[in-house]
This record gives C-alpha cells, structure tokens and sequence, in this order.
C-alpha cells in the first residue's frame, strides 16, 4: 500500500494536507537493554507518512537510541538486546527484514557530517553504485536530483569532482543528506543533524526538512527545542529511556499535560 | 632560574636531535667516502666473479627475489589478520591473545627466526638452502609489523566513515573494501616499508636459510646470497672494508627508492581524490 501511496501523493496534493496520515512506523513495547543496562522502557508510538517527528529530550534519556533501533544501527553495539517490535510497512523490521534492505529504505543523517575521503560526485554516488548501478547516465541523474533535493546542487554543480572534505560543515551536512536521499529511502532519520553547525547553515538545513517531508517520513532527534517546534508536526519528549509524552508539537509546546513536559520545555531542567 | 632551566631543557632536545643527524650523517658518510670509488656500471651491473674485482648483480637480484616474494605473501596474510582482528572479531581475551603473540614476536631475535627456518624450511620442508626458504623466514619476521601497523591504522579510521557508510545499506565487505581500507591505506603502505628495511637489513637469517653461494640464481629454489650477506661476508672473509662500503651504499640506495617510492604511492593514495 505504501508504494503506490507515494505517487497518489505526487499526483494528488490534496492528500498532503490530509491530516489522517497513514502510520508509516509503529513501534510497541521496546526495550533495549546496554548488556545489563536497560536504555528504553516500553516505548509504544506511531509515526506518520510524511511528517516530521521531533524527538526531544535531555542527554542521556535515550532518544538517539530510540532512533537507532529505526534502522538497527544499535545492531553495530555488542551486547545489545532489543524486544518488542517495530513494523515499518507492517514488516517486523527485528524478524523479517534483512537489515540492508532496511537500511536502503530507512535513511540516516549524523550528528556531525560524516563524508568520505572521496569526491563530493562519489560521495553521493556511493550508495547507489554499492547498490550495483553502473550506469553512468543513472548515476549522473541520481547524483544531480540528489543534490538538488538537499538544495546544494547550484552550490556544488561547479566542482563535483572535487574532494567533499573541502566544503564547510553545513555543506557537507547537506551533502550528507543528499546521499541518504540518493538510496530513495522511505524514512530519513537525522541525529542531530544541526548540532554542530553555525546559525545560517541550520536554518537552510531546517527549511530542507520543512521541503523534504512531502516526499520523505522524517525523524530528529534535536536538542533544539525551538527547532522541534519550528519543524515538526509531532513531538515526541523523552525522559530516562520512557517517553512522557507524545503529541501535535503545538500541543505539546503550548499546553503539554505532564508536569515533566512543561518543566523540561521551560527549561527547569535538561 | 625558570628560564636558565627552559634555556637547558631546549639545549637538551636540540642536542639529542643534532646527535642523531649526526651519527646517521657520519655512518651513510662513512660508507660512501670508504666506498664510493668501487661504485661503476660494472661493479652493480656486472657479474660476479670468485677471482675478485667483479659485479654484485647477482646479489641484487637476490635482494630484490626476497623483498618480493616476502612481501607478496607477508601483506595479504597480515593485512587479513589485522582486519579480522580489527574489524570483525568480537574484542575479547582471545584477540587479546593474539596480540600479546604478535607482539611478543616482534622482539624475537631474528637469528632464532633463522634456526628456525633452516631446521623448519629448509630441513623438514626439503626446500634446501634457497632463496624461498630465506623469504619464508623474512614472511615470519616481517608478518608482525604489518599485522601491527596495519592494525594501528584501522583504528584510525573514523567510527563514522562505518557508521556512514553502514547506514545506507552496504554490507559489511563493501564497507572494508570502499571506505575502510582506504583511509588507512597511508599506514598500511608505511607497514610495508618498515618491512621492507627489515628484509634489506636482514642478514643472520637468510643466512641460515639462502646460504652464500654467490651466483645468479636460476630460479628461487637456487641458493643465493643477497647484499647484506654478501656485505658481511666480505669483510670476514678477505677484510675488504671498501667493496663491503660500496655494498652498503648500494643498499642504501635501494632503500632510499623504495622508501620513497612508497611515501610517494601513499601520498598519490592521500589525496583522496579516488
């Protein structure tokens, strides 16, 4: 149902603004445990189709951990134990899928810019090339509608050949999200994808996920409360590997009904 | 007081650092004012002759037989082991093992490596005193340097370059072999001439292992003899002190190449531009 769902949605705009959309994750009853140490408590939530989902919460209480579980990036740890399940497309992603298919349709984006010692070109190329395309006309396309979807395409198109490392760090974030957008993933994760950069450089990245959402379900996590309100339209607060509370980001910056809540976006603490 | 004290420490350092240019120019120095005159086409070119006064080719040859067929098998045996080690086995007491091993073999003596490979290569083996059981031996020798070195630059790839590169779906292969292996390349190469000076350098093994028969070889079955033995041999057997300098400046000379050559290839790798 979720293949053809992107296209009705490219053909029909209307059902963009549909505001019932369809749960693209679900998670129940996770629990992850560091070897003996347990991380997360039961987290139960449903995220939906195109939107953005904000996880906030202070260091520590489990919300990069939460979101590595979303492509099993947790699985590179040793000794962790995960139960319960999360289905993405109803798909068991612990049980039934191989977790490289999982990870061509769930990308992710990194807290500090993580490009390889290779070309800007190569660098978004790479993906797909692993993925066994060879053809150069296709990668040429990949790589160009790729940046232009990080909207860095007119910033960069001079001087693909060039090495990536040599762009600033808003740059190479953007390239960075133009290579998970090259796998045409379903899901892009972000880890703090603005935490290491200057005032500008975030603003541009937030007003890509603002852009991105329509084609792509997003989930960041930010240490940014003011972000979290500016980008997502669900807000998930996190607290010693629970989650307090999980709502409409208006409702949860306005009138959030834990006591927790308000304390945390107020600034009482974290 | 604090200064003067400042003043010392820094006259201190410099001196250690001038004493050690110092010795390495009067060594290499040395060498070639005792030996430079030998130096001709002939002598590296030409063929050896038992009579006196002919080439060292021969020995070159050899030389140059062992720093290969060393290397050939040495880098893909220890590149491997310093992967799985690295990369792929679960950090425990057996990698740990494995290392105290690897590093304990780093210090054996390498005249015990000899023994070893004439009693082991050449004897049990039957592959005689030849040029193959010399580079056997050099494997064992060199094999703990590029499992180090390559280990050390393993684990100065980033976590993220994995983590990066992981997260869009590749396997864990096409990870090692497009971002891992690489980045560390620079220090793998670095392995390698390490390697490389301690085959030139090597003298009591093959020793025991090549022999001395001071002839082209005709295959790497022949017994042979390389620079350095021959370098030794020289001056125990007639005391010749000029053809033993000529030799080491001949050595010098191939190490200096492949040395640079090396750094020159890790560079090309550096830039990254692949």
């Amino acid at each position: 149902m979720n293949t053809n769902g992107i296209k009705v949605r490219m053909n029909n705009s209307t059902l963009v603004q549909e505001p019932n959309k369809e749960v693209k994750i679900s998670v129940r009853d996770l629990d992850l445990f560091y070897g003996e140490k347990q991380a997360l408590y039961s987290i139960s939530l449903d995220i939906h189709e195109n939107e953005v989902t904000a996880l906030i919460g202070p260091s520590g209480c489990g919300k990069s951990t939460f979101l590595r579980t979303l492509n099993r990036m947790n699985d590179l740890i040793d000794g962790v134990k995960i139960t319960g399940n999360i289905m993405i497309d109803q798909e068991d992603i612990y049980k039934s899928t191989d977790v490289i298919n999982l990870r061509t349709k769930v990308g992710m984006v990194f807290q500090k810019a993580n490009l390889f010692p290779m070309s800007i070109y190569d660098n978004v190329a790479y993906g797909p090339r692993m993925q066994g395309i060879k053809n150069k006309q296709e990668l040429n396309e990949i790589v160009e509608s790729s940046l232009r979807g990080a909207a860095i395409w007119d910033e960069v198109k001079d001087r693909l050949k060039h090495s990536a490392l040599g762009l600033s760090g808003g740059q190479q974030q953007r390239i960075c999200i133009a290579r998970a957008i090259a796998m045409k993933p379903d899901i892009i994760l972000m880890d703090e994808p603005t935490s290491a950069l200057d005032p500008i450089s975030t603003l541009k990245v937030e007003e890509l996920i603002e852009k991105m959402k329509k084609d792509y379900t997003i989930v960041i996590v930010t240490h940014n409360m003011q972000q979290a309100a500016r980008v997502s339209d669900k807000t998930a607060f996190f607290l010693s590997g629970e989650v307090v509370e999980y709502d409409v980001t208006g409702k949860i910056f306005s009138m959030p009904s834990d006591q927790r809540t308000e304390d945390y976006i107020t600034g009482r603490f974290g | 007081m604090r200064k003067q004290k400042d003043k010392l420490y820094r006259t201190l350092l410099w001196g250690s650092a001038f004493l050690t240019v110092a010795i390495l120019v009067m060594i290499v120095g040395y060498i070639f004012f005792k030996g430079y005159r030998l130096i001709s086409f002939d002598f590296i070119f030409g063929d050896y002759s038992p009579a006196g006064g002919g080439g060292i080719w021969p020995m070159i040859i050899t030389t140059i037989y062992t720093i290969v067929i060393s290397l050939l098998i040495a880098t893909p045996i220890g590149i491997c082991a310093a992967v799985y080690m690295q990369e792929y086995a679960k950090q425990g007491r057996l990698v740990n093992l494995i290392r105290f091993a690897t590093e304990s073999l780093t210090g054996i003596p390498s005249i015990i490596y000899g023994l070893f490979g004439a009693v082991f290569f050449v004897t049990t083996l039957k592959l005689g005193m030849s040029i193959i059981a010399a580079s056997l031996t050099l494997t064992i020798i060199v094999l703990p340097v590029i499992i180090r070195t390559t280990e050390e630059s393993l684990k100065t790839v980033p976590h993220s370059y994995r983590e990066g590169s992981l997260a869009l779906g590749t396997t864990k292969l096409q990870t090692l072999y497009k971002v891992i292996l690489p980045s560390a390349m620079p220090g793998i190469l670095s392995g390698i001439i390490l390697s490389i000076g301690r085959i030139v350098g090597e003298s009591a093994a093959i020793f025991l292992t090549a022999g001395t028969v001071a002839a082209m070889p005709s295959s790497i079955f022949s017994s042979a003899r390389t620079l350095t033995v021959h370098s030794f041999l020289v001056t125990q057997e007639s005391g010749d002190i000029e053809l033993a300098s000529a030799v080491g400046i001949v050595l010098i000379v191939i190490i200096l190449v492949l040395n640079l050559s090396a750094t020159f290839i890790s560079k090309k790798l550096n830039k990254a531009d692949f």
